[in-house]
């Protein structure tokens, strides 16, 4: 009796776990990647989400397991065995979870540097950043692989303020001043933020990164986008009453596209 | 050095009110005290649901239409700061740690019996002051974790009632831990080691620990704010050159141990409840302790994991994110423990072995959640979004809550020396449980899919996804009933607990249901093995 239901568990969290490889392979649970770190970042989440369904569905077949073999019977009496511990197993669970941990670490330190985290924030473009890089906090540099691959062209700095309720980007070439970010596909764009009144977050769930814009300290966001369309720009951070109707837009578009609107509206701000 | 034999210094008896009364009095019995703090926070309960109800129904269309912006932040303020403040943190360690402490270490009653009735007394004004605030000028708008500036910057009358209502809920907290890491070293009966005394004492001791060393940070970063807004000072007003960064390191240095404030008292309970019921020792006791110890070691210093898309430089976030990964190796141990006393048991399937169960699945799905947060890359995604939302309910309600009710069907014959109708506890389990992950599975994906926290307004792509989810929110309240009317006539017409209906060892259930006044009639009983369960059949034939 106890081998046959063993077995049942064992096969259906065996179906279960390939199920949920199967799931992380090809069912879509993130929206579309439109930057360079986004598909990096969904093999960081497909590792995740296929080491999290095996514990899941490993200790709730336990658990269930549990309940169903050694539920107590009608009429029976007595107690279970009498088991206090075992120093082995008490080893061996606390040896996996810590090398499961590390993997995990380790590999989303690699994740990070490969998305740029760990490298210097500010590309001296200005050539006046020097002193300000060290108090500039926060953001995600570039890539040290993506950068060089796309080397089409340097950075492109744009300022964004924000302020209850709205993102306001400055194009410091050409002085423009928009409520849209339009930026060109496969260039390294160079945000310096910083927020006017209180906290707000600047989010693309599409470019998967995510930073706080935050009064009287300027952060930074790099990103280089992949996709042309047109992406949600979502504040994260609450900042008052309007703050689920603070959003905006990014338009990723070719780089000749990007180059009319960059034209059109220098002429007009001029 | 024990005084643990003598009668406490409560005061004669004839002084106390009897009956119901009681409870509404300044009473100085711990037992009085825990059912007080339970109650207390069981309304309070009631009222956070409410609110979160509101929440789900204004989400249910994705325009703001259900009740003006300034009022959904006010809702999504009161929600946070009451279950948390008013509901977790005061059951799971006033109520439960007041009623079972003394008991477990073999007392008359806790170490400071005046300062516990003030612990408690301080929570019901704070609690309806803060709640009074909405119908005044307005409650407190900026979250439960009231950034500044928006703080500073939102109605100042509903803020600084929010502040002094977290003080004095943070005073009371304090006070609490006091009294029962007093209780635990200095009160136990002779002849009980540490090491002999129940898992919820380990956990009530860590608990504690970290409330004595944690919420002082919270009090002192909660006057300076109020500081600011009264007296417009500039520590963390940006226009006067204050730093907003900081407040959220002193902040998070409370906050985040107040997660294990809300959980580890809830491991604590559920190794008291799973031995019982499935009629087996604890597993791996030793390594229990230590792992308590080690989470609120480790606890203390994971707090940057919330500020990862704040001003926080690249080594702080890879401390912070290996930090709180590690976390998961003690937690996985007690999960372990927890399966294997289960493995080989006779396992009653009553309420409070199922909400122990539910929790335990539950939490690991909030434990796995938590260890993808910790990572920076996968957080600068789903920071701030109902990924987080989802994940934090599975760990404090999925997790803490379940215990709690796991804890009342447990300890309710004790309390009131009546039995609650299992039948009707099995379907309140299964009605929580669907409506449970009904309500917060579907927010995992709402969250990588694009979708902020604390708006009332989304883009209309998420709309069936929030009403699946406004949906098991409506089983989530519903389920209230069945617990509620199980109370009720349990209270009324139940059947007869006796002495110790389980058949339990710990020490609670070696005196009468409901216990006397002083504990027990006789001495206090010296349980050396309160998990000697099981069947030891070989060495008796």
């Amino acid at each position: 009796m106890p081998k046959l239901s063993a077995i049942l568990t064992l096969t259906l969290s065996l179906i279960l776990g390939v199920a949920g490889v199967w799931i992380a392979y090809n069912v879509n649970m993130l929206p579309v990647s439109a930057s360079i770190n986004a598909p990096v970042y969904d093999e960081l989440y497909r590792v995740l989400f296929i080491i999290g369904c095996i514990l899941f569905i490993g200790m709730t077949a336990l658990v269930i397991y549990s309940l169903i073999q050694f539920r107590r019977r009608p009429g029976e009496t007595g107690d279970g065995i009498d088991l206090e511990g075992n120093i082995s197993l008490e080893i061996f669970w606390t040896a996996v979870p810590a090398i499961v941990v590390l993997f995990v670490g380790l590999y989303s330190y690699d994740i990070y540097d490969r998305m740029g985290g760990m490298q210097p924030l500010m590309h001296d473009h200005s050539g006046q950043m020097d002193n300000q890089a060290e108090r500039v906090w926060g953001g995600i540099g570039s890539g040290p692989i993506e950068s060089s691959s796309t080397k089409n062209s340097s950075s492109l700095p744009i300022e964004l303020t924000a302020m209850q309720f709205a993102f306001i980007f400055h194009y410091p070439k050409g002085d423009i001043i928009s409520g849209e970010l339009h930026v060109p596909v496969g260039r390294e764009v160079n945000l310096k933020m910083e927020s006017k009144d209180v906290i707000h977050a600047f989010w693309v769930p599409q470019f998967r990164l995510k930073q706080d814009v935050i009064p009287g300290q300027p952060t930074i966001l790099n990103f280089t986008p992949t996709k042309a369309g047109n992406y949600p720009i979502v504040c994260a951070e609450l900042c008052g009453p309007y703050h689920g109707g603070m959003r905006s837009n990014v338009i990723v578009d070719e780089q000749e596209d990007f180059d009319t609107w960059l034209k059109e509206n220098s002429k007009e701000s001029i | 050095m024990t005084i643990s034999l003598k009668p406490s210094n409560s005061p004669p008896e004839k002084l106390q009110p009897s009956g119901w009364l009681k409870y509404l009095s300044f009473s100085l019995d711990h037992k009085v005290i825990g059912l007080q703090y339970l109650v207390c926070g069981f309304l309070f309960y009631l009222i956070g649901g409410s609110l979160a109800g509101a929440i789900r129904v204004e989400l249910i269309s994705p325009l703001s239409d259900f009740m003006p912006r300034e009022v959904y932040n006010q809702v999504l303020t009161l929600h946070g700061t009451i279950m948390i403040f008013l509901w977790i943190v005061p059951v799971v360690n006033g109520a439960f740690g007041n009623y079972l402490i003394p008991f477990y270490v073999g007392a008359r009653d806790m170490a400071f019996p005046r300062l516990n009735a003030v612990a408690f007394w301080l929570i019901p004004p704070s609690g309806l002051m803060l709640i009074t605030s909405y119908f005044i000028n307005g409650a407190a708008q900026s979250g439960w974790t009231a950034y500044p500036p928006l703080s500073i910057t939102t109605p100042a009358a509903g803020q600084i009632i929010w502040i002094l209502s977290v003080l004095l809920l943070g005073g009371s907290s304090i006070f609490g831990g006091i009294n029962f890491i007093a209780t635990i070293l200095k009160l136990r009966r002779p002849g009980l080691k540490l090491m002999q005394l129940p898992m919820y004492c380990w956990a009530m001791l860590g608990t504690s620990i970290l409330v004595v060393l944690s919420t002082p940070v919270l009090a002192g970063t909660l006057i300076l704010l109020s500081f600011d807004i009264v007296a417009h000072t500039g520590f963390f007003n940006p226009s006067l050159g204050g730093n907003v960064i900081v407040y959220q390191h002193l902040f998070w240095f409370y906050s985040h141990p107040a997660v294990y404030i809300m959980v580890l008292p809830a491991f604590g309970l559920v190794s008291e409840i799973l031995p019982i019921h499935s009629r087996k020792p604890l597993f791996g006791y030793t390594t229990m302790v230590f792992s308590i110890m080690g989470i609120v070691v480790l606890g203390l210093v994971v707090w940057a994991h919330h500020m990862f898309t704040s001003g926080t430089p690249p080594w702080m976030r890879l401390f912070f994110t290996i930090a709180t990964a590690f976390i998961a190796v003690p937690t996985g141990i007690k999960f372990f423990n927890w399966v294997a006393t289960l493995w080989g048991g006779k396992i009653s399937l009553n309420a409070a072995m199922l909400f122990s169960c539910g929790f335990i699945i539950n939490f690991v799905l909030g434990g796995i959640t938590g260890v993808a947060l910790a990572q920076v890359p996968f957080d600068v995604h789903v920071h701030d979004t109902y990924f987080v939302v989802a994940h934090f309910h599975y760990i404090v309600y999925g997790g803490s809550v379940f215990v709690i009710f796991s804890s009342i069907y447990h300890w309710f014959p004790k309390f009131t020396g009546k039995m609650l109708n299992e039948n009707l506890g099995r379907f309140h389990f299964i009605i929580t449980f669907i409506g449970f992950n009904l309500c917060f599975a579907p927010q995992h994906w709402l969250g990588l899919n694009g979708m902020p926290r604390r708006v009332a307004e989304y883009d209309p792509q998420f709309q069936i996804i929030n009403q699946i989810s406004s949906v098991g929110a409506l089983l989530m309240a519903l389920s209230t009933l069945p617990f509620l009317w199980n109370i009720l006539q349990s209270i009324l017409f139940g059947d007869d607990a006796g002495d110790n209906p389980w058949n339990a060892l710990t020490p609670e259930w070696l005196t009468s249901s409901p216990p006397p006044v002083e504990n027990w009639e006789g001495e206090a009983p010296l349980v050396l093995e309160p998990y000697g369960y099981g069947e030891k059949d070989s060495n008796n034939t």
